[in-house]
């Protein structure tokens, strides 16, 4: 059992790709994710800081079930995640969601957008028809876009407006917890700070927890309490970002602190 | 594709600021690029004016398509009451192309589409999640790449035999692979993009990601293609008729017409197989180009409000 304030507890998450040996020739392996364990509580923005290829993205996949953890343990607010199916599977879902970094791909080109983030409202029945559109309207104006952006197509939009429309979406199932897969890493600084305080915003408003996939060290000392550090699937490092920033324990997050430019954080 | 589930949505809250939510549907939008599009709208026309005729010929050929006057063979178009000439058993050429549409667009176009229905089914259903069954799925079909696509044909038909049907079901089979080909791999590339993902994570099931969001972006590459196909589709059933193993006199196939013209081609009456032969371009090119046209009107970066 976990403490109650801890709403995820991740322990010995593993992710491991097999190349199938064919005609003799034997397969190989790939361990992307090594035995990631780290708690996240109840109404934290937790990082999880690693250059690319970590193995933070699937980590977070993983933690929603977008990805099958070859093996592990994730508890979220009592369920066992990796075990649930069907139904109670769908449940979590609802609860869990995700924005991804690449908002060119997050959006199906060919559904207007106003549709896309009707989606999770219609699918886990959240209100009844006759409110979606208006629902949707004010998801919309609640992340700084306008109504009757609602009709259009994703690629009329900026990457910061496409991002609203992610975080947009991601809100619309009503959600307790959200990853957030490097939000600001594609957008230009100050469309970053933008979207970072809107997330901070709606994290006050609505008792979000989320957990911040970054490589960028100015944006998690921003926003997070705790952070995890990875390396090469590995969980380097955990702790309270002031320990982790003002005395670093592993090489690894010695070797990120010194490769910061510049350790301001973003404007806003 | 998305309308029905925009229409059926009731009253709306706050009608001022929903208002007209959804009237732009992707294939309205496509319509209105395609509109802007001169040669697509030139190639549409073409072809629909070619159908027509094929549809009404019955009612407006001036002949007997089967029907010949043997004193008057082979007089060359102009001949006052033949504009287009006769052919060599004094058919008149004008209504026998009439008549011929009625085959050559049906063995262009039926093939076309059961063709494409059967590579949406083994291309999405090989593409998303197939994982290493749909590759063997894809591998088999690779064995019929191996063959020139005409020589494939050709033999399917022989085996069939001769005939509308035959023809159409020969054709049909050996498009099959060319198109699961294209649905394979544009369900791949789409199934990996994050829509998908956040579709999943938004509670999805496989098949309401297959249908909404997987299909549309399927599709049009696939009418795209198809359209492209018909007009190779007219050139490749006019070649089994020629050859003799498509459809068979004495029906007015444009194929068997340019076949009629061969035996007398050298004779210095070059007209019986020309004619038919110009036909068969001018479709087939009207489908290329309008394929083309199509592949701009549905790109949504090409697409204007």
């Amino acid at each position: 059992m976990s403490a109650p304030d801890v709403l995820l507890d991740v322990r010995e998450l593993r992710k491991v790709y097999r190349t199938p040996a064919v005609l003799g020739r034997g397969g190989s392996e790939f361990v992307a994710v090594e035995g990631a364990s780290f708690t996240v509580r109840r109404g934290e923005t937790f990082g999880l800081i690693g250059e690319s290829g970590s193995g933070k993205t699937t980590v977070g996949r993983m933690l929603l079930r977008l990805l099958d953890a070859t093996s592990g343990y994730v508890e979220f607010d009592g369920y066992e995640v990796l075990r649930l199916a069907g139904p109670r599977l769908r449940d979590l879902r609802q609860r869990m969601q995700i924005v991804f970094q690449d908002s060119g791909s997050a959006f199906n080109p060919r559904l207007p957008v106003g549709e896309q983030v009707a989606f999770p409202m219609r699918k886990f029945r959240l209100h009844p028809e006759s409110e979606i559109k208006s629902r949707v309207v004010d998801l919309l104006e609640h992340v700084g876009l306008w109504a009757d952006q609602a009709q259009r197509y994703p690629h009329e939009f900026s990457g910061g407006q496409r991002q609203r429309l992610g975080i947009a979406r991601a809100l619309a199932a009503q959600p307790d917890f959200v990853v957030l897969d490097e939000p600001t890493s594609a957008l230009d600084v100050s469309v970053q700070g933008q979207i970072l305080n809107l997330l901070c915003d709606l994290q006050d408003e609505r008792g979000l927890t989320l957990i911040l996939i970054s490589h960028n060290l100015a944006v998690i000392q921003h926003m997070c309490d705790h952070a995890a550090v990875m390396h090469e699937g590995h969980v380097v490092e955990t702790g309270s970002v002031d320990e982790l920033f003002g005395a670093p324990r592993s090489d690894i997050t010695r070797q990120l602190l010194d490769a910061v430019l510049e350790p301001t954080a973003p404007a806003g | 594709m998305s309308s029905e589930i925009i229409t059926s949505s009731g009253p709306a809250t706050s009608p001022a600021r929903v208002a007209g939510w959804q009237r732009r549907s992707q294939w309205g939008l496509a319509m209105r690029a395609l509109r802007r599009d001169k040669v697509a709208v030139a190639a549409l026309v073409v072809l629909v004016a070619v159908t027509l005729v094929a549809v009404l010929a019955p009612w407006i050929s001036p002949y007997d398509p089967l029907v010949g006057d043997p004193r008057a063979r082979l007089l060359p178009p102009g001949t006052p009451g033949h504009l287009l000439g006769l052919d060599g058993q004094g058919r008149d050429i004008l209504s026998r192309l009439m008549w011929g549409g009625r085959y050559s667009l049906t063995v262009a176009v039926v093939p076309v589409v059961c063709a494409a229905l059967l590579a949406l089914v083994i291309g999405m259903a090989s593409g998303y999640r197939g994982g290493r069954r749909g590759e063997a799925v894809m591998r088999v079909l690779d064995v019929v790449f191996a063959f020139p696509i005409v020589l494939f044909a050709i033999a399917l038909a022989a085996v069939l035999g001769a005939g509308l049907v035959n023809t159409m079901v020969a054709v049909g089979i050996t498009l099959v692979p060319y198109m699961s080909r294209v649905v394979y791999t544009s369900t791949v590339q789409e199934s990996a993009k994050e829509y998908v993902e956040a579709a999943r994570a938004a509670g999805a099931t496989d098949l309401e990601i297959l249908r909404k969001q997987l299909l549309p972006n399927v599709l049009s590459p696939l009418v795209v293609y198809g359209t492209t196909l018909a007009g190779l589709v007219i050139v490749l059933a006019a070649g089994l008729s020629f050859l003799g193993v498509g459809i068979t006199p004495p029906a007015p196939d444009w194929g068997v017409m340019t076949a009629d013209g061969r035996q007398v081609l050298l004779e210095g009456y070059a007209h019986v197989a020309t004619v038919p032969g110009l036909v068969i371009l001018v479709v087939a090119l009207a489908f290329n180009l309008l394929g083309d046209g199509i592949r701009d009107a549905l790109d949504p970066h090409k697409q204007t409000s």
